[in-house]
């Protein structure tokens, strides 16, 4: 049942990478619980736009939970309490009349904050570009049965390719870490025989780039799984770990 | 890969705490139990256990100089993380929650290098206290030896003495409810069956080793403290 709720809202809102931002408080009026929560940003968007004022800038794209790029703290846990969902997954459903939402950018010093909620999120593409892929040719698809793959590998391997690199891990780690995302890209390929080849080069090279971005070290608090959007485990980051200790005893 | 390299790596600092907090963890339930002589009414068996333990030597000593490098280790590797994690989120969170459901944030997770730093502190106490302090001496089986058994008697007879061991072993237990799996974790050793076991085990040890280190002081002090 479609209700209509009223809302206050403590966005933070920041003109650019180099100012400083604050906490703005807005109200917004006849929320359909029936919206996701990017469609209520979106209401309260024009509502700003109509006076004049600068709209709160936010990343979204495809708005069905596979891309990752949208992302927020709402109410102080990364993409909001819904469990397995992204911001633009959620719905107002989940909040109540009158209720008040803190909503705040990603924060870690690898994602500087580009405008209000919009953060730089080129560090991932950056750990990515330093071995997040099979540079060998592996030719016409082979046939079928050549090599055998178990089961429970090929199932791991697309458990952690579910990863969309929203950066959900970093924004709830209170270390900062990327080491969920790390683990799921190093562990998705490492499981497979295409990516085994390059797979001490590959964990060695991430590793470093991930600690050159300055990324917190993982501390195992399990709050980055708890958040994720595509409830990756954390045994992705012991499979890091082990590849990282095989690259290093090479 | 260099070998330096390897150490300077988040996942590299992350090893040398798993392992040198293992070692302590191991140590903390092999010195419980050798403690619980301490329960018997008869000094004896503890004076005895604390004179074989004294007379090993060399052996002594060995494992006394791979237990203070550990523990250097630790406290310099855990203050490096902790800084450089602090390092890697400039800008705080204005509203900051768990999302609850797998995830292990809380008191033991957030405060590991408080309650390490004051159990370091803890422990330079500790050996000053007893290893270090008041010397008896008695007769077993015709030899003289140490009685320790008195030392601590009379040491636990003082409440702040009591009082300071308890809240120190609290801590302890804190620091080993997130420390024993997440080393385990941190070794890269997970699995669906190993990873919920170890974190039990863990919990365990944790409750174990602090709850039995709060007994040993507390029946002391309500039975025979005036030893």
């Amino acid at each position: 049942m479609e209700k209509l709720i009223n809302l206050t809202l403590k966005i933070w809102r920041q003109k650019n990478a180099k100012s400083s931002g604050k906490m703005v408080e807005y109200h917004v009026k006849d929320v359909s619980t029936e919206m996701s929560f990017l469609e209520m940003l979106d209401v309260l968007n024009e509502d700003l736009s109509l006076k004049g004022d600068d709209p709160v800038e936010f990343d979204s794209d495809c708005r069905e939970g596979i891309c990752g790029t949208c992302g927020v703290v709402i109410n102080g846990i990364a993409h909001g309490e819904q469990k397995a969902t992204t911001v633009c997954q959620l719905h107002m459903r989940h909040f109540k009349d009158g209720e008040t939402i803190t909503i705040e950018p990603w924060r870690a010093r690898a994602f500087p904050v580009i405008k209000d909620l919009v953060v730089d999120r080129k560090a991932f593409d950056r750990i990515m570009a330093s071995g997040g892929y099979i540079s060998i040719k592996t030719g016409s698809a082979a046939e079928a049965n050549s090599i055998l793959i178990p089961k429970e590998d090929s199932d791991l391997a697309m458990d952690m390719a579910a990863c969309i690199g929203c950066g959900a891990c970093v924004a709830s780690c209170p270390n900062a870490s990327a080491s969920l995302f790390v683990g799921a890209k190093i562990s998705q390929l490492s499981l497979l025989p295409q990516g085994k080849i390059e797979a001490k080069q590959r964990a060695e090279n991430m590793v470093a780039q991930m600690d050159a971005e300055m990324f917190g070290a993982c501390t195992n608090i399990q709050e980055c799984e708890a958040v994720c959007p595509k409830e990756i485990s954390i045994s992705g980051i012991a499979r890091m770990r082990r590849e990282y200790f095989k690259a290093a005893v090479k | 890969m260099q070998i330096s390299q390897i150490f300077r790596s988040s996942i590299g600092k992350k090893l040398l705490l798993a392992i040198t907090g293992l070692s302590w963890a191991g140590f903390a339930v092999g010195h419980f139990i050798g403690n619980t002589t301490l329960l018997l009414k008869d000094p004896t068996p503890f004076n005895k256990y604390a004179h074989f333990l004294s007379g090993l030597g060399g052996a002594l000593i060995l494992v006394e100089l791979i237990l203070a490098a550990s523990l250097l280790v630790h406290l310099f590797f855990a203050i490096k993380v902790t800084l450089e994690n602090r390092k890697a989120r400039p800008v705080k969170y204005a509203v900051s929650k768990s999302a609850g459901r797998e995830s292990k944030k809380g008191f033991a997770t957030s405060t590991m290098i408080y309650t390490g730093i004051l159990l370091i502190i803890f422990l330079v106490l500790h050996i000053t206290h007893f290893k270090f302090g008041a010397v008896y001496m008695t007769t077993v089986d015709g030899n003289q030896i140490r009685d320790l058994y008195k030392t601590v008697y009379e040491f636990y007879a003082d409440p702040i003495n009591t009082a300071y061991y308890v809240i120190m072993m609290i801590l302890l237990g804190t620091h080993l409810s997130h420390g024993v799996w997440s080393a385990f974790q941190s070794l890269g050793l997970n699995g669906n069956r190993f990873t919920p076991f170890i974190y039990k085990v863990g919990f365990l040890v944790a409750v174990i080793v602090s709850v039995g280190f709060i007994a040993i002081p507390i029946y002391i002090h309500f039975t025979g403290g005036a030893v």
